[in-house]
Formats: C-alpha cells, sequence, structure tokens
C-alpha cells in the first residue's frame, strides 16, 4: 500500500509542477531575442534528453543488479526504465528538428549530441526488440541484462568518436553557443521544467512498474489455473 | 582459458578451411556492395574516391554481420552449442576462441578483397604497416562486439534479423575509426593517432567486456 501512496503523491506533484513548469515557459520566460517563440521548445527538449540519458543509466545499474542477483525485480526495473528512455529520446529526436528547422535552416545536422542521441535510440531499439523475440522469461532477462551492460559501456566511446569525428569534419551550420548566458528569468524557467519531466519520467516508470507487477500477477494466476484444470483432468 | 580459446579456434579455422563458407560468402558478399555502390554513387571521380576507405568498411560491415551470423547458427545446428556450454571449460575461453576465428575470417577476408578493391576505387596504398594494423585492429572490433552479439541472437527467434539491429549501433566507433585509419593508410589523410588509440580501446573495452558477461550468455 505504501507504494500506491507513494505513486499518487508523485502524480499530484507532478501535475503541480507540471502546471508552473508550463505558465513559467509561456508566461514568465523572456522570449529570445533571435530565436523568437521556437526557443520555447528547449524548455521541453532539454529536460527530455536529461531524463533519456537518466533513463538508460538506469537500465546500466539495473542490469548490473540484475547480473549479480537473478532477482527478477531489477530486470522489470530496467525494461521499464529502458521503455520509457526510448520514449523520452524519440520525443527528443522529434523536438529537435522542430526547433532546427526555424533557427539553423534545417532538419538535422550530424552534429555529435545528435549523433549520439540518434545512436542511443539505436541501441536500445535493439534493447527492446530483443526481449521481444526471446521466449522463456530468464534467458529473456539475461540476454537482455547483457546488452543493457555492454550497451552503455559503448555510449563514452561511441561520443568520443562522434565528438573527433566532427572536429575533422566541417559542420554544415554554425550552432550558435547554446546556453551561454542564459537570462536568470530563462534558467530559473529551465530547472522548474527539468523537475517538472523528471518527476514525469518517474511517475511513468513507476506505472510501467506496476504494469509488470500485474503482468507477471495474471501469469502467475493463469499457470495456476492450468495445473488445476489438469489435476481435474487427471482424476 | 587459452587452452580452451586455442582449442575452439583451431576448430573454428578447419572448419573454415574445409568449407571456405564464412570467408567466402562474405567476400562476395562484399563485392557486390561495392558494386552496387559503383552503379549508385558513381565512384570514379577524384571526391568519390577520397571516400575509398568509408565504401570499403561499410562494405565490409554488413558482409562481417553475414559471416558472424553463421558463427553461432553452426553451433546450434548440430546441438554443438549445448555440448559447449556443459562442457567443464571456462566460457571465457569459448568467446575468446570464436572470437578470435570470426578475427581471422574478417581479416582474410579484407586482404582477398583487397586487390579488387585498390583497382576499383583506383587508390594506392601509402602506408602498408598503417593497412595492416587499421584492418587487423577492425577486424577484431567487429569480432568481438559481433560474436558476443552473434551468441545473444541465437538464442531468439529472429536471429538473422537481430544481430544487425544490436551488433551495428555499437559498432559505431568501431567503424568510425576504421574507416579513418584505413583512410589514413590510403595516404588520404595526414594522421590517424586518436583513432588508432581509439581503436585499440574499443578491442581491449570489448574483449574485456565479453569475456566477463559470456558466461551468462551460453547458459541455457
Amino acid at each position: 500500500m505504501a507504494r500506491r501512496k507513494i505513486a499518487i503523491f508523485v502524480d499530484a506533484l507532478l501535475v503541480v509542477t507540471m502546471a508552473v513548469a508550463m505558465a513559467m515557459v509561456f508566461f514568465y520566460a523572456p522570449i529570445e531575442s533571435e530565436m523568437g517563440i521556437v526557443q520555447k521548445i528547449f524548455y521541453v527538449h532539454v529536460p527530455l534528453a536529461w531524463n533519456a540519458f537518466l533513463g538508460f543509466a538506469m537500465v546500466f545499474f539495473f542490469s548490473f543488479r540484475y547480473l549479480a542477483t537473478r532477482d527478477h525485480k531489477w530486470d522489470a526495473r530496467a525494461q521499464s526504465a529502458a521503455e520509457v528512455g526510448v520514449l523520452f529520446t524519440t520525443l527528443v529526436l522529434i523536438t529537435g528538428p522542430i526547433w532546427a528547422k526555424p533557427v539553423w535552416g534545417i532538419w538535422w545536422t550530424w552534429d555529435a549530441r545528435l549523433t549520439l542521441t540518434l545512436v542511443l535510440w539505436l541501441i536500445y531499439m535493439g534493447y527492446l526488440m530483443l526481449r521481444r523475440y526471446v521466449e522463456s522469461p530468464e534467458r529473456r532477462a539475461v540476454l537482455a541484462a547483457v546488452v543493457g551492460v555492454t550497451g552503455f559501456i559503448d555510449v563514452p566511446l561511441v561520443y568520443f568518436a562522434i565528438r573527433w569525428w566532427r572536429t575533422q569534419h566541417p559542420q554544415p551550420v554554425i550552432a550558435g553557443g547554446e546556453g551561454s548566458g542564459l537570462d536568470p528569468r530563462m534558467s530559473a524557467t529551465l530547472w522548474v521544467c527539468v523537475a517538472a519531466f523528471t518527476l514525469l519520467f518517474f511517475a511513468l516508470y513507476g506505472r510501467r512498474l506496476e504494469i509488470e507487477a500485474l503482468r507477471a500477477q495474471a501469469e502467475a494466476l493463469r499457470d495456476d489455473a492450468d495445473a488445476a484444470q489438469a489435476q481435474g483432468a487427471r482424476s | 582459458m587459452l587452452r580452451t580459446a586455442g582449442i575452439v579456434l583451431w576448430k573454428d579455422l578447419r572448419i573454415e578451411l574445409r568449407t571456405r563458407d564464412a570467408v567466402s560468402a562474405a567476400l562476395v558478399f562484399a563485392i557486390l556492395v561495392l558494386v552496387i555502390f559503383n552503379f549508385a554513387l558513381d565512384v570514379n571521380t577524384p571526391e568519390m574516391r577520397r571516400l575509398a576507405a568509408g565504401f570499403f568498411w561499410v562494405a565490409f560491415a554488413f558482409a562481417g554481420t553475414l559471416s558472424l551470423n553463421r558463427s553461432f547458427a553452426l553451433e546450434k545446428e548440430s546441438g554443438a552449442g549445448r555440448a559447449l556450454a556443459l562442457a567443464p571449460v571456462d566460457p571465457a575461453g569459448i568467446f575468446l576462441g570464436k572470437c578470435l576465428a570470426n578475427a581471422v575470417f574478417l581479416f582474410v577476408t579484407q586482404l582477398v578483397a583487397l586487390p579488387l578493391f585498390v583497382i576499383f576505387f583506383d587508390v594506392s596504398i601509402a602506408r602498408v604497416g598503417a593497412l595492416a594494423s587499421s584492418f587487423a585492429l577492425g577486424s577484431l572490433a567487429f569480432a568481438a562486439t559481433g560474436t558476443l552479439f552473434s551468441a545473444i541472437a541465437s538464442n531468439t527467434r529472429m536471429r538473422e534479423l537481430l544481430l544487425p539491429l544490436l551488433f551495428l549501433p555499437l559498432a559505431v566507433p568501431a567503424l568510425i575509426a576504421a574507416v579513418e585509419t584505413t583512410s589514413f593508410a590510403l595516404g588520404q589523410t595526414e594522421s590517424a593517432s586518436f583513432w588508432f588509440r581509439l581503436l585499440l580501446v574499443y578491442d581491449v573495452v570489448f574483449v574485456t567486456a565479453s569475456l566477463l558477461v559470456f558466461e551468462y550468455v551460453l547458459e541455457e
């Protein structure tokens, strides 16, 4: 029951914080002088990206714990974190181009951060697809955990490779020094948005875990029913 | 561990020497990709020739997944995978043997394809030592990641489909570094010390990580 109460508390906090965050985005934060109104997407884009990375770090940690303990709760946690992480990364990849097109004049550029985000999305989509194609829950958990661990180890390598590659090859657009000299009202808004989206992340993550627990419960009930039926047929 | 690795490596090499399946399939596929590039992009211009190393490694990234897919399918077919898992030997040794065998296959395929590549793209090999180390380190990088994921994918329903989906995103740093070091070997860039180091780090990280986690992949 305590878990239920925490979930309701997180939800309530999320609603309030998100409302405050959106109000700050539209009524408090000043309109950016060069980019104009479109810059507002920054307050959604950046918190989503940070939380997506948080999600993947959680997948790494939970996968590691699973391999060490073989306790199924860690597998359920890793899966939930991966799903919400991929959802957030997808949103990052959608909000990014919407912002880039009016500001840079192009939808996409192979800049280090953009490319890293896309590669991360691919790695964790692979992780989720692998989960779908392994029948045995036991094997699924172990194999997914191995991918969850090795996938995250790869992240710094991908980052350095892409960054170095970028500095060697000329960039198609000059990305202005983003984040440099944020107006204090803008940074205050950003931080409230980060809080709101972190709450959203954990609210979704908690719900996903609940679904997983219910699914396991339903499966156990079905197994019991099957066993009872088999026994009834025998007698 | 090393003894197990040696035995597994020798077994795979012997199978390959008798059948020549992995190398010949990968080789024909790689040539096919290079030919398709030629039609799709008209490579015989000076600008395109500068991208030769890129074409070469893309061809091998895809050809490599073909032979890597086969690596554990072979064990599954005859039930040898179960025997390997049951054998009282270090799983890390089995991984090392399979990984080295796959690295050798990739490396040999590249060496055989090299003359054709030189003819098709009209490139010259400016630094032979750099080319050899680029091929060797690149093959090992692909083999280390690919062997681990081939073993993982062989446990699934969609094994041929899943291997490239899992393997290629993780191999991105290796692919970039391999292309850059080969470009350097062809005399198209001035220095590639960062890329050689990155490739080496990638090899060390993934061989070590795979050695540590392989026992989980092998169990049934």
